[in-house]
């Protein structure tokens, strides 16, 4: 299927209407017609799911052998033409070599106007400026921060860019929003068949959850390995009765960046107090107690947590049923002392945790579908008793950003982020404020969590935990924990910086990107900025 | 302002590295009134709100044909303002007023005798150290104008400091300065004495006639400005010469509240290498300890340089309490923690006092001189040291 006629001619007009949450969304979205969000679990669609074209296996080798010549090869096979959808996974991180060598590929062959759907772009994707600037790629459909965050944020890309959570893209595969016509999935380690896998090969990377969707709905399916074993390549995250075709490479990418050796933990002193009153938050409001389980990162704070609990879960005895992971060495460590039965891992940050994966019966590999999707019948993010997360920005209202800076320029994706906003007890935690820039403001650059979803905001100057949970209020009356009001932090905040920020400039003319809520509706909008002159 | 000639002075830090700090070049001109060129990375929060500041600044300084170029890396105002002061003043040494952006708030008295577990040195040159130094929870900060600051920035932390004192909130640690050896000392003495500092450290004390000099300059400058005595003196002796002195030093005058022992230039003075058993320098240590308690005031250790050897923190501070050190330098929030576990009192230790307390209460109820426990009599000192002992288990346990 190709979108050539929608967005190409621009037949619908799109306006502006005020959402839910009071935010500016257009109603049609690169020529497709998008409903505004409605409000925290208020919009079903209603209809059948997605579903590929019927394939049947008399069409396929009955030797299993669907090895083509190379890339281009196999992308002329599966049909590649301007204006279609092609989709990559981002568990390489920042050593994927991969993507950038398909479109130098598709570029070859002449064709424009891709969709390109990623999972999460990095920093070695900043190659790729000059296939958007030259129209070989029309836009973007997953994250986009550092340069190419930045090019789109100034306007630059053709098509509008549009931010869904990992749980979000498994849901628009699944409800028809997005039909990817070609799936290229790059694989450490892959049979001629197609079983693919990321817990072998010189590329090792972990989970491959995030191709998971793609590979099952997808038009084509291509995998590329750089590690191709015999029938049967096991275990086969990737199945390939899903697969169309199979490309032997030298290399995938970067290795070095693909997993890092070893996981730092923060050594800032004000992180580690935050990370601090979160384990202390955690053991006080008796979420730490035996069968427990918990959302795991591998961001600074977030790894300092893990330790300071673990060490709490020690002194109490306290065992979690599961943990689920971005895996690194501290996560395994735990599995391993027999601190956490289960982790259930959604992605590898260093090679422990790809090791573990691999080893360890009890460290299973999940995938947006199993963690996040919205169109499960249930998923495991709502299951946790805390997440522990990051933003941008969160207002006094408890809304948050994690997806711009406060000058309004692209800075990270949502990641799993707005699926986890569905654990049990979400906890942000952030910096009162970075340098001279303000965290808590009284409105956030771009909405991406409710704030009915955020349970308690821990920063160095305190905890605020929302009105709207008096139960965990009552619990922390006589606590020793700094607990505060979030408009007190707030204040001392600016008290320090100087005032209030100046009211921002902003001509909410064109639009960058747009974010999705989880359910598919239209939460907010990023508007291009003004180019930075230096 | 009279200038003869253009001039230009600048003042800050630049560079990668460099966060919540601003550049600051000020070039004076003979016409053209004031133009500012700045670049924030926060312009779009706060650049009216810093060209506002720097214009006031300038007014109060006369400054009326300026190019202004500021690089800022997200400095808050009381490190604006103090680099356009100096960057001004670095381009006009003639002006003698001082651009002062809070006015003292009045302090909690500072009491001889408060707890300094921890002391936590701040270069005096680095703001960004400075805002979330209280959070921590240090018994005392130091701002420090001395090592921590190269000689050709001593004027601008200077300013940087004062700023600092009048508007950061350092939580309910004590607030001290290490100024530089006299005459740069001085100098020190004058922008700060009279901003909410509690305690002034002297670095490299080797004579009681250099506390007379610190301790009549501060009163000096109080009487100038109307303002009562609360300042404490903190000798750091760091030489062969000035542990020989410790005691002279010790009791040269009621300010001095402690006596602190800098290590790293000690064992450079007597020509040896510092080692982590600390053979070397137990002598001058023993000598710092006993003349302090000689004159009833606190002795503090030196800083246990090593950030990363947290079991070596933690061995050093309990040798240092089993010495009689009641405190030790920190350079580094993370050591604060270490250092305060360590020098919380046993659970054998506090029973003890707790008995002692108790019997001191018994006998003071029952009308009674003599204080015994069992069959020990117990004197007045010993009951003092269990009330601290006490207050210090209260501490911790408040954590």
């Amino acid at each position: 299927m190709q979108i050539n006629n929608t967005i190409m001619s621009k037949q619908l007009r799109s306006r502006f209407v005020k959402n839910a949450a009071g935010r500016i969304v257009p109603t049609v979205v690169n020529g497709i017609p998008v409903i505004p969000f409605r409000g925290v679990n208020k919009y079903r669609p209603e209809r059948l799911m997605a579903a590929p074209p019927v394939r049947s296996c008399v069409d396929y080798p009955s030797d299993g052998n669907k090895l083509v010549k190379n890339l281009k090869e196999a992308l002329k096979k599966a049909g590649l033409k301007s204006g279609m959808t092609i989709s990559t996974h981002h568990h390489l991180r920042n050593g994927d070599g991969l993507t950038n060598v398909l479109f130098d590929t598709v570029k070859s062959m002449g064709v424009k106007n891709i969709r390109w759907y990623p999972s999460a772009s990095f920093p070695c994707h900043d190659y790729l400026i000059k296939y958007l600037e030259d129209g070989t790629i029309h836009h973007i459909e997953g994250s986009m921060n550092g340069p190419l965050g930045r090019f789109a944020s100034e306007g630059k890309m053709k098509g509008t860019g549009v931010l869904r959570s990992h749980g979000g893209r498994y849901r628009a595969i699944q409800d028809g929003e997005v039909h990817i016509d070609i799936a290229v999935i790059a694989a450490p380690t892959a049979d001629a068949f197609g079983n693919a896998n990321g817990v072998n090969g010189k590329s090792a990377c972990g989970p491959l959850g995030f191709a998971l969707g793609d590979s099952e709905y997808a038009d084509r399916v291509i995998v590329v390995t750089d590690s191709l074993v015999d029938f049967p390549c096991v275990p086969w995250h990737i199945q390939g009765n899903n697969v169309d075709y199979v490309v032997e490479v030298d290399s995938l990418g970067d290795r070095s960046k693909i997993v890092s050796g070893t996981t730092q933990v923060t050594k800032s002193p004000d992180r580690i107090l935050i990370a601090e009153y979160i384990a202390q938050f955690v053991e006080e409001s008796g979420i730490m107690k035996n069968g427990f389980s918990f959302q795991a990162g591998a961001g600074g704070i977030n790894l300092a947590f893990l330790l300071l609990l673990k060490e709490r879960m020690k002194a109490r005895g306290v065992k979690a049923r599961f943990i689920r992971g971005g895996s690194t060495q501290y996560l395994t460590e735990m599995l391993e002392e027999g601190l956490t039965d289960f982790i259930l891992d959604g992605q590898a940050f260093d090679m422990e945790g790809v090791r573990s994966l691999r080893e360890n019966p009890n460290h299973v590999s999940t995938s947006p579908f199993t963690s996040y999707n919205f169109h499960g019948k249930g998923n495991f993010a709502s299951m946790l008793d805390a997440v522990v997360l990051g933003a941008t920005e969160v207002d006094v209202n408890f809304n948050a950003n994690v997806v711009t800076h406060s000058d309004g320029y692209l800075l990270h994706g949502i990641g799993g982020w707005q699926d986890c906003l569905s654990g049990k007890c979400v906890i942000l935690a952030i910096p009162s404020f970075r340098d001279r820039v303000p965290i808590i403001v009284d409105h956030v650059t771009t909405l991406c969590g409710p704030g009915e979803m955020i349970d308690v905001v821990i920063t160095e100057r305190g905890i605020a935990i929302n009105p709207l949970r008096q139960d965990l209020i009552k619990n922390f009356s006589n606590s020793k924990l700094p607990i505060r009001k979030i408009q007190d932090i707030q204040r001392e905040v600016f008290d320090i910086c100087g005032g209030a920020p100046q009211p921002k400039r902003s001509a909410k003319k064109n639009i960058t990107a747009i974010v999705q809520w989880v359910d598919g509706t239209i939460l907010d909008t990023v508007f291009s900025t003004t180019p930075n002159t230096d | 302002m009279k200038t003869q000639q253009p001039q230009s002075g600048s003042a800050g830090r630049i560079g990668l590295n460099v966060k919540s700090d601003c550049h600051v070049q000020v070039k004076l001109t003979s016409s053209g009134g004031i133009t500012i060129d700045l670049k924030s990375k926060v312009e779009a929060l706060y650049g009216n709100s810093i060209r506002t500041q720097i214009d006031d600044i300038l007014k109060y300084f006369d400054v009326k044909n300026a190019v202004i170029e500021i690089v800022d890396q997200g400095a808050v105002p009381f490190v604006i303002a103090a680099r356009v002061e100096a960057a001004v003043k670095r381009a006009n040494p003639g002006i003698n007023k001082n651009f002062i952006i809070a006015e003292p708030k009045l302090l909690k008295l500072n009491v001889r005798e408060r707890v300094r577990r921890t002391r936590l040195y701040l270069p005096g040159n680095e703001p960004h150290f400075f805002l979330n130094a209280g959070l921590h929870q240090p018994d005392s900060i130091i701002l420090d104008l001395e090592d921590s600051v190269a000689p050709a920035e001593k004027d601008s932390a200077r300013i940087l400091v004062r700023n600092a004192l009048g508007t950061v909130n350092f939580g309910n640690a004590e607030r001290m300065v290490r100024i530089n050896p006299f005459p740069l000392g001085l100098e020190d003495l004058r922008q700060i004495v009279h901003h909410n500092v509690q305690s002034i450290l002297i670095p490299k004390c080797e004579s009681a006639s250099q506390i007379e000099e610190v301790d009549n300059e501060i009163d000096k400058i109080l009487k100038l400005h109307n303002r009562k005595r609360n300042i404490f003196i903190l000798p750091i002796i760091e030489s062969a010469l000035g542990v020989v002195k410790a005691f002279e030093i010790a009791s040269a005058s009621k300010w001095v509240c402690a006596l602190s022992i800098g290590l790293e230039d000690y064992t450079a003075d007597i020509g040896v290498e510092r080692t982590k058993t600390g053979m070397e320098s137990l002598f001058a240590r023993s000598t710092v300890i006993n003349a302090a308690k000689a004159v009833g005031i606190q002795a503090l250790d030196s800083v246990f340089s090593d950030v990363n050897d947290e079991e070596g923190l933690r061995q050093s501070v309990v040798e240092a309490k089993a010495i009689g050190f009641e405190g030790k330098g920190c350079i580094h929030p993370r050591q604060i923690k270490v250092i305060h576990e360590s020098f919380a009192p046993t659970q054998k230790e506090i029973e003890y006092a707790q008995r002692v307390v108790d019997a001191y209460v018994e006998a003071k109820k029952n009308g009674s001189g003599v204080i015994s426990l069992g069959s020990k009599m117990i004197d007045a000192p010993v009951v003092k040291r269990a009330q601290h002992i006490l207050s210090l288990a209260k501490l911790n346990a408040d954590k």
